[in-house]
Parts: C-alpha cells; structure tokens; sequence
C-alpha cells in the first residue's frame, strides 16, 4: 500500500524534475540514499507535519514512542488566527509493552479520548517507524474509529524511515487527495474562489497577503494548510483555481485537484515584489478565464500599481544604507529565490545561493539570469562557509536556523529566513519586513564590538575588525 | 547493558490516558546525547533513522542556542529488516574520516532497538573489523526511546563511558576529585560547583563536563564535534582519584560502576540545592580535602541565611505545581518545602525511584495536561517552556527550569547549587510572588479587599 503510494508520488508527471529523468532513475524516486554519519534534515513523518499541522482546528495524535514527538512539539512557527488545538501534542507514547502487544488498541482508546474531550472535527494519526515496523495497521484503526465515533480519522502514512521531509511533505498531499479533499461542499461558492497549496502561515505571512485578495475580491476558499480549518481544506475541490506554492513539495495535489475536479492551477510565490505582482495577476486572469467578472483584472492592476509604487518608495531608504553589502543566502531552493531580486531591488548584492535542492532547470535559470560571476553551491560544508564568512567575503548570512551558527561563531550577522523565523517576509509589507531586519541586524552596534581583541591579546587579529569600523 | 539492577519500589499513578497530551517525556537517546555532549572532542551517532537525529538537534539547539554536534546511521526501511550493523560502521568509518573526534558516543534508537540489535556484540565486531580506528574511543549505550526518559538516557549514558573508558589506577592524586554531573545541573551549575571544589585545593574531574563545551563558546575554526568538554585522557584517569562525587539518582548506577572498578570512595548527594543540601557538600568537601572553607563560601552561607530570612513571607505556604524530569523534580520540590511553600503536584514524567522522596501532596507520573488539572488554583507553575500554554491558560505565573528552555537567553547557564545558586533561584521565584502582591495592591481585585499581603512591612512598605 505505502510502497505503491511512494511509486505514484515518485512518478508525479507535474514535477519537472522528475519528467527529465529516466524510467530507471524514476523508480529511484527523488530521495537520495542518505550516507550514515553524514546525513541531515528531517523524516518524512516531520514532512507531513509540517503540511497538516497548520490545519488548526484538527487534533494531531502520533502514534509511536516519545521521540517523535516528545522532542519536537510546540515547535513550529505557523499561526491561526482561531482554533489553537494544532499546538496541543498529542502522542501515543508507546511503550515497550506495546512494543511487544502491538499499540492498536492503545491507539483507538487515544482516538476516542480525543474526540470526547476535545471534539474536533476531525484526528489526523501519524505513523511512525517503530508501530510500522511492529504492523500496527493504522488505517484499519482509524477506518474502525472513524465508524464509530462519527468523525473523520485521518491515517498519515508516512513513517519517518521511508524517506526525507519532501517525501513526506508529498504523502501529506496524497492523504488529502484521499481521504479530505471533497468530503465538504461550501454552503456558497462564488467565481472568484481560489484555493492556495503549500504556504503555512509562518510567522503570520498569510495575512499580509489576504487583505489583498479580499480588497480585489478573491475569496480564499481553502488554504492548505495555513491558518487552516478543516472543513475548508475539505472543500478546496470548489475552487476555480489553484495556486501551488511551494511547488516541489506539493505539486501532486494541484495536478491532481486539475485532474479530478478539472481545477487549473498554478505556480506563484508571495516572496518580492516582482514575484507578488505576477502571482496577483496571474490568480486574477486564470479566474477570469474560468468565468469570473472582467473587473477583477482591473482591481487587480489597481492594487499591483499602488502596492508596487508604495513598497519601492518604503524601499527606498534601506538604498543608500545596503550599498555594497554583500549577502550569502543558503535556502531551500526555488520559494526563496524568489525573494533575490526583491532584495537586489533594495541594493543588496547577492553573492551566491546554495542549489542543493534546485533542480537543474532552476540552476539553468538562475545561471541566465545572474551570469556566471553567480556563485550556485551544490554541497558547501560547514566550515567552507565559516571560512568564507571568517574571512570578511560577505556582510551578512541569510539561512535557516540550522546553520545560524556557522554565521555567529564567525562574528558576522545572519538572519533566519525558514521556518523557525519570527518575522513575516511574505507580500508587499513583507519585503519591507525584510530590509528592515536585514538592516537592523547590520546596523546594530554589537559587530564591532564583538570583534575587538581581549586585553590580553596583542593586537586586532582580523581583517574583519577594520571593516566593522 | 549494566549489572546493576535498580529496584523501583512504590509505582506512582500514571493518567489514566492513552493520549499523552502535551509530553513532558522526552526520550531516552536525547539524554545521552547530551551526556556526550560533555566529552570533548565528542560526536554523537544515534543508531536509528535520520529523523530522530533532525529533531534532537532541533530541541537542543533551541535551548543551548548553541551548534550541536550530532549523527545519525540514517536507517532506512530495508536497513531497519536486515539490521543495522552494516550503518553503524559506515557511520562510525564516515565520521572519523570526516571529523576526527575524540570520542563517538553511539545511542540506539526505537527503530534499531525494536529489532534488538546485540551492542556488546557489535562494538566487539566493529573493532575486530576496524583495528585501524583503534585510536578513536567508542562508547555504545542501549536506550530505547520506548523506555525510561531524558534522565534514564543521560544516565545510561555516563555508566556506558565509565564501563567502557575508565581504567583502576595502583596511585591516587590526592587533590583530584572525580564528580558525576546528573543531567539537572545546567552548564552553570557544573561551573559553580567548580569553583566550590577548587577553592579546596581540588582539581575536580566532571563526567560530563557541560560547563566546557555548552556555556557559550568562540571557536576558531568551524568544528563538527563538541568543543571542550571532559577530555578522553581525564575520564581514563579517573581511577586515580581520591574521591568520587555521585549527584543525582540517575547517576547512582554509574556511581557504583565507576566504584566497583576503581576502589575510589564515592559519595552520594540526592540534591546540591537549599542551605542544609550545601552545607552537606561543603562538609564533605572540606573532609576530603583536609582544609578549611574559604572566607568567599563562608560569606556566601551568610547571605544566603539571610535572604531565606527576607524571603520567607513569600513563599509561606504558596501552592506549587511542580513538573521537571525526576531528579531535578526532587531537588526543586525540596527546596520549595524548605521554603516553607506546598507542593501541590509532583508530575514526573517517568517512573522512578526518586519519586518516592518527595513531599507533594500529588506526586503522579503525566503530562503537561495533568499539570495544567492539577494545578487550577495554584500560586506558581515550575516547569519547562513547553508549560507555557498550559500555565497561560490557567492564568498561573510559569517558571521556567530545566530543558528545553527556549524561550529565554542563557538557558544552560542558570544556576541554582551551592549557597549562591540557591540564593539566585530562591530570589527569582520569590520575586514572582512579590511583584504579584505588589500588582495586586496597585489594583485591588474583587475578592482582595485590603489586597496587601507583604507581611507587615517585609516588601518594604510601611503597612503594619
Ligand atoms: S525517523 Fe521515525 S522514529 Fe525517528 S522521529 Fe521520524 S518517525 Fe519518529
């Protein structure tokens, strides 16, 4: 059953990556086999986590021992703006006993005293490596609660051993093509509904782009998952068009919704100025294309031409201040790229960017766009970069969290731009939010600081203390 | 793994509940990275699939906010049927190619100790099959994250290095002192303790060592194994020394290992927290070494005698939930009874024999949930950050001790033993309680009529 699920999501047509490569290549999949004692990153229970957590108003219940969530819950930075059950962890905690019994019935009686305590309207179960391994069939379980306690229990079946986080962000998608997507009708719908795939709502960044949408009067119908409510996700099979975010991770549900519900969809991103304008613009003719009112199309300039004109005059200020700064950003590929000529746009200088997860269209791309001078790292260590870094060959590291202290051990600003982040860079405002942090962190007084020898040192030993003068 | 059976007596109540909700527990191999963490130059390899590693690394990161060195043999669903063996040593040869540590201390996982790997049987194997690593140290530990906890692991750990690296020595160096860090003393409590031992005349050996390497630290170059830390060489010479410190339940067992090898008397402190739990250690100490307590500990006894005295009002019988992983859950609850406040719940997250000592008037084995039932018309919540929702509803103030700490600065560096440690942590949650009273005369609230409750004059004020 997984095996097969696994098969078709690696087999996804949608995914350009995958259209390019060979039939033996495919059966592969795009995990790569991972090298013990040199490996990172997270499973794919994490992966499907981090898509269906957002869901806010559903319990989340893993099933399996401590580890997978007792290390790793209330950690997420994805907010809702009603329900706060998603920040209650609720696990099985199996131990040996149910290791040795099986954790099925453990499992219903955790259901069950979920629904009666909390009443969701609904319970997503998590596998996990240890219950697939011993055969606890958490479908059957949850087929079996669902009956009897007259809500929709939900398997996730994607147990961290199966492979990475971006497997796991699929097999999320493929559990509600299954078992969610069009189990709701919406009480109305309209010609401008529109449901948004892939974007969590970290740090609150989808609502400095809903006013937007509302103002030219697109309805968000469902978004999957952030901010998300569970009946609206159930409806998304109503929208008249699709927008995929991120699109590696979850392109199998747009062209699924395309290939059932006959939803077009398409790729966009909320991350700089240019790439906002084009997603606006395009949500607005493809609705249009679908029926809606003409008018939308004009709104939506409307709103483009003032925002734009608005975001570059905010912008403006950070100009003088950003000269000659240089940036390294290590992200997770394509969402962020985006964000690279917004912050060219603000006189930020990009040195390079990591390509690990790029496909090579992406490398191709970025290599017409910015020219060879444009570093593209596939697999920088470490302590390449600390080097990089250490010698004064960039002003400031943009990464994820996980590498935040390569950048602080070496004395040299960082600001996180994934996940764990505090600050919304989505949209127009977004952007602004950004230069501001960008500014902020360069601008603070403690780099000199820092950098000054101990009293017991000779002199200053780096390079990097005249540059802070 | 040891051959020292500890006996659980008396079993707490569990909740009832098959959901855990909001988890206190965390698991086995997390610990024992963190005891690993205080060897220098160490890497830590969980043997399991890569994800336990990812999220790990994340919580502790979270709360040192400092880089963590941590691996995994990256099982995957064929490896996890076949067996890990094969991983384990492609591991083991990756990372001493790649970084050269000192020390690779291996935790099993739920995914390998579900099939039951032999560990004894594969460290033999491995060093039959790698004579050319001979130079590097390997420590294996068997924690499964479907038993025990964070504590448990911390523990199994430490006994794991004492079984496999410390050696009986025919001479004793009489001025150094072996001391076995449980996981609840923070980097600054080890760096306080250190400072205690030293004004003795005594060159203290910690296993581990937090203070060295997870207090903050500047490299000059980008390493990916521990920096500082406890060195291979010290552990080795601990048979040398002329006494051993054991703190804390969950380093009994290590205790009586590192014991039975070396001949070096041990001796047990179940808490380093509170006046009369300081008093026990300076004695001690000042035995061992044969020499008089220095004039800045004799101060610091004075002060701390004093502050209990201008605290006390503040803590008279306030009703306080308590929930922490068991021995820091002892040594925390102690304290506040020494105070004279209540402890109204206990919740430990695992069984334990320490359980059994402390005065609550609940002591249960739970959740965050429990704590948030049981502790309705509390004074105070002590917990870890993942408390904070659960205090936020209830409206009762939370402070924050143990791990993961991450939602405030210099988490590993509190200190709370000694006579300054317990003085710094009886003024902090005093202060909560004080500044409470103080908000609650500036705005009355409707059952509070006269509102003011410093005790006749103790906050300062001239209220008789
Ligand atoms: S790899 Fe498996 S056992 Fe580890 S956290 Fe992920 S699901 Fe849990």
């Amino acid at each position: 059953m997984l095996q097969d699920k696994i098969q078709d999501v690696f087999n996804e047509p949608g995914c350009a990556a995958n259209q390019a490569k060979s039939a033996k290549e495919k059966k592969k999949g795009c995990t790569k086999s991972l090298k013990p004692g040199a490996a990172a990153g997270g499973c794919a229970y994490d992966g499907a986590m981090i898509v269906l957590q957002p869901i806010a108003d559903a319990a989340h219940l893993v099933h399996g021992p401590i580890a997978c969530l007792g290390n790793a819950w209330d950690n997420r930075g994805t907010r809702s703006s009603g329900s706060q059950l998603y920040r209650t962890g609720f696990t099985t905690d199996l131990s040996e006993l149910d290791v040795i019994g099986g954790g099925e019935k453990k499992l219903y009686r955790a259901i069950k005293e979920i629904v009666q305590q909390y009443d969701p309207p609904a319970v997503f179960v998590y596998q996990t490596c240890v219950p697939a391994m011993t055969g606890d069939d958490i479908g059957a379980v949850c087929k079996f609660a669902a009956k009897k306690l007259g809500k929709p229990v939900i398997p996730v079946d994607a147990p961290g051993f199966v492979g990475s986080k971006n497997l796991g962000n699929k097999l999320a998608g493929e559990t509600l093509l299954d078992h969610v997507i069009g189990t709701v009708e919406p009480e109305y719908t309209t010609p401008t509904d529109v449901c948004i795939v892939g974007e969590y709502n970290l740090a609150g960044e989808l609502w400095l782009v809903k006013p937007l949408l509302d103002e030219i009067g697109i309805r968000l119908l469902s978004c999957i998952s952030g901010d998300g409510r569970y009946n609206e996700v159930a409806q998304a099979h109503r929208a008249r068009v699709t927008m995929m975010v991120c699109s590696q991770a979850l392109v199998n549900v747009g062209r699924k919704m395309e290939e059932r519900y006959g939803i077009p969809y398409f790729e966009g991103s909320f991350y700089g100025v240019s790439d906002m304008s084009d997603t606006l613009r395009t949500m607005a003719r493809m609705l249009v294309e679908r029926g809606a009112d003409k008018g939308l199309i004009d709104r939506a300039e409307g709103v483009i031409a003032r925002e734009e004109s608005r975001v570059w005059r905010r912008l403006e200020p950070y100009r003088p201040r950003f000269d000659g700064k240089r940036v390294l950003l290590f992200t997770g590929g394509v969402k962020s790229w985006s964000m690279v000529s917004a912050l060219e746009g603000a006189g930020l200088t990009i040195l390079g960017t990591s390509t690990k997860k790029s496909t090579p269209q992406d490398k191709e791309r970025i290599k017409k766009m910015k020219g060879d001078e444009f570093h593209q790292w596939d697999d920088l260590k470490p302590r390449e970069i600390y080097k990089m870094l250490a010698e004064d060959k960039a002003d400031i590291m943009m990464s994820g969290g996980r590498s935040q202290f390569i950048s602080l051990k070496a004395k040299v600003p960082w600001l996180d731009i994934n996940q764990e982040r505090h600050h919304a860079y989505a949209g127009y405002d977004g952007i602004v939010n950004l230069c501001e942090e960008i500014d902020k962190t360069l601008s603070n007084p403690i780099w000199r600081q820092v950098r000054l020898p101990a009293p017991w040192e000779p002199a200053p030993a780096r390079s990097l203390l005249a540059a802070a003068e | 793994m040891s051959h020292i059976q500890r006996t659980t007596g008396q079993r707490f109540p569990n909740a009832a509940k098959a959901a855990s909700t909001n988890p206190l527990k965390m698991s086995q191999p997390l610990g024992a990275a963190l005891a690993y963490l205080g060897v220098d130059r160490c890497l830590p390899l969980f043997h399991g699939s890569q994800g336990c590693t990812a999220f790990g690394l994340v919580l502790l990161v979270r709360h040192f906010r400092e880089a963590i060195p941590l691996q995994t043999t990256a099982m995957d669903q064929v490896s996890t049927i076949l067996g890990g063996y094969d991983n384990l040593e492609q591991a083991l040869r990756t990372i001493v190619e790649r970084n050269n540590p000192a020390m690779i201390g291996v935790a099993t996982t739920g995914v390998t100790e579900t099939k039951g790997e032999d560990m004894g049987g594969q460290y033999s194997l491995f060093r039959q099959r790698n004579p050319d690593l001979a130079g590097t140290a390997l420590v294996f530990a068997n924690t499964p994250d479907f038993a025990g906890g964070f504590e448990e692991g911390f523990g199994k750990a430490v006994t794991a290095i004492v079984e496999r690296l410390v050696e009986p020595s025919p001479t004793t160096v009489k001025t150094q002192l072996n001391v076995l860090a449980g996981s609840h003393l923070s980097p600054g409590d080890v760096e306080e303790l250190r400072d205690i031992i030293e004004s003795f005349g005594l060159s203290p050996i910690f296993l581990p060592d937090l203070s060295l390497s997870m207090s903050g630290r500047q490299p000059s170059d980008f390493t990916a194994t521990s920096l500082g830390g406890v060195t291979v060489e010290q552990i080795r010479s601990m048979g040398a020394s002329v006494a051993t410190l054991v703190i804390g339940e969950h380093m009994r067992i290590a205790g009586a290992a590192l014991e039975l090898k070396t001949d070096v008397p041990s001796h047990f402190f179940s808490r380093l927290t509170g006046l009369e739990a300081s008093d026990r250690l300076i004695r001690t100490l000042a035995e061992i070494s044969g020499r008089p307590v220095a004039a800045k500990l004799r101060r610091q006894r004075e002060s701390l005698v004093d502050g209990m005295l201008d605290g006390h009002f503040f803590y008279s019988r306030k009703r306080i939930a308590v929930a922490l992983e068991p021995d820091l859950l002892y040594a925390v609850t102690s304290f506040l009874a020494d105070m004279g406040a209540e402890v109204v719940a206990a919740v430990s997250p695992t069984q334990n024999a320490v359980l059994e000592k402390l005065k609550a008037a609940t002591v249960m084995v739970g959740d965050h949930s429990d704590v948030e039932t049981l502790a309705r018309d509390a004074d105070l919540i002590v917990s870890n950050s993942h408390g904070r929702q659960g205090a936020a509803r209830l409206g009762v103030p939370l402070h924050r001790m143990g791990l993961p700490m991450f939602d405030r600065l210099g988490a590993g560096l509190k200190v709370s033993v000694g006579y300054r440690g317990t003085r710094e942590l009886m003024f902090e949650i005093g202060n909560l309680f004080l500044s409470r009273e103080m908000d609650h005369d500036a705005h009355p609230t409707p059952h509070g009529g006269d509102g003011h409750a410093c005790g006749g004059g103790s906050c300062g004020c001239s209220a008789v």
